[in-house]
């Protein structure tokens, strides 16, 4: 059950009576992929202002490595260029490993063709980056529809 | 100087870096996420911008200047530049990064000189004006005011 609790998104169990909700439910984990600090910066303060924990890679390589770690995310925002290993392979590899979390892919090039070939490689969405807040909200709308 | 007076300086030196084209709709959506639990978020992303923006322009000149110019180097620079930029809605010097950009397709070394000596200028004015706008928050919030939203320039 996903609900909104001040605002913020968070997962709760349906199936037990609580007195105190809070303690059963756990905030929404996002992982910002880019290999600029600057974005990573906005976007994780974006995804935080909606109640987000959130984490930070600053390649394809480092996301691949936080998940084969054992953590997990509920959101992937992927940038489709950077160094040592682009968006387009991270996605593939991370779906290829079984990751069902959504990932989100961010561009700064608008190109269709661009974007259907990111989208081919396991993507739920693709965005242009930078994101703002209507964008943001129209990916956590459509998370919560993937939680539910 | 009195609050409101500070306040009508910012939104009237604002106004004019909307209007100038300087800044875009995506500075005043950073504004919108600096609030009390983060009070420097929009100093340390502009800092940040500083920062990201001179290493690349000085990664830029040196390989402008080499013998044989590695295109490909000079627009993975240019690239970020322009990602840079726009996260932080510095409207003009995005602009020419995408004009950029086409040179470096091009392979045309002198419209690249020529994008590299207007891309630093166009740095330049808007550092100037984003640090003096930082001052006059930075006086607003001296003096006990709150810094006004941005959202009506969006």
């Amino acid at each position: 059950m996903v609900v909104y609790l001040a605002g913020k998104m968070v997962i709760g169990s349906s199936k037990k009576v609580v007195a105190d909700p809070i303690e059963e439910v756990r905030r929404i984990c996002a992982l910002v992929v880019d290999d600029d600090p600057l974005v990573r910066r906005i976007h994780g303060m974006l995804l935080a202002r909606y109640g987000l924990e959130t984490e930070a890679a600053e390649n394809g390589k480092e996301a691949i490595d936080l998940f084969l770690s054992g953590k997990t995310f509920d959101l992937v925002l992927m940038d489709m260029e950077m160094p040592v290993m682009d968006g387009l392979q991270a996605t593939q590899r991370l779906r290829g490993m079984g990751v069902s979390s959504m990932i989100v892919g961010v561009t700064a090039r608008g190109l269709e063709a661009e974007k259907e070939a990111f989208m081919a490689t396991g993507l739920d969405a693709c965005c242009v980056k930078p994101l703002n807040a209507e964008a943001v909200i129209s990916v956590l709308d459509e998370l919560a529809k993937k939680l539910l | 100087m009195e609050v409101d007076q500070l306040q009508r300086s910012f939104l009237e030196y604002s106004r004019l870096l909307f209007h100038e084209g300087f800044l875009d709709g995506q500075f005043s959506q950073l504004q919108l996420l600096q609030d009390e639990s983060n009070p420097d978020f929009v100093f340390e992303v502009v800092s940040l911008f500083f920062e990201d923006s001179e290493r690349l322009l000085n990664d830029l000149t040196i390989a402008l200047d080499q013998q044989n110019v590695d295109f490909k180097k000079i627009d993975a620079h240019v690239h970020q530049l322009k990602g840079s930029s726009s996260s932080i809605g510095a409207q003009r010097v995005k602009n020419v990064c995408i004009a950029f950009r086409n040179f470096c397709d091009e392979q045309n070394v002198e419209g690249c000189l020529r994008c590299l000596q207007q891309v630093k200028q166009e740095y330049l004015l808007v550092k100037t004006k984003l640090e003096a706008q930082l001052r006059l928050e930075q006086q607003i919030v001296a003096a006990g005011g709150a810094i006004p939203m941005l959202n009506e320039f969006c």
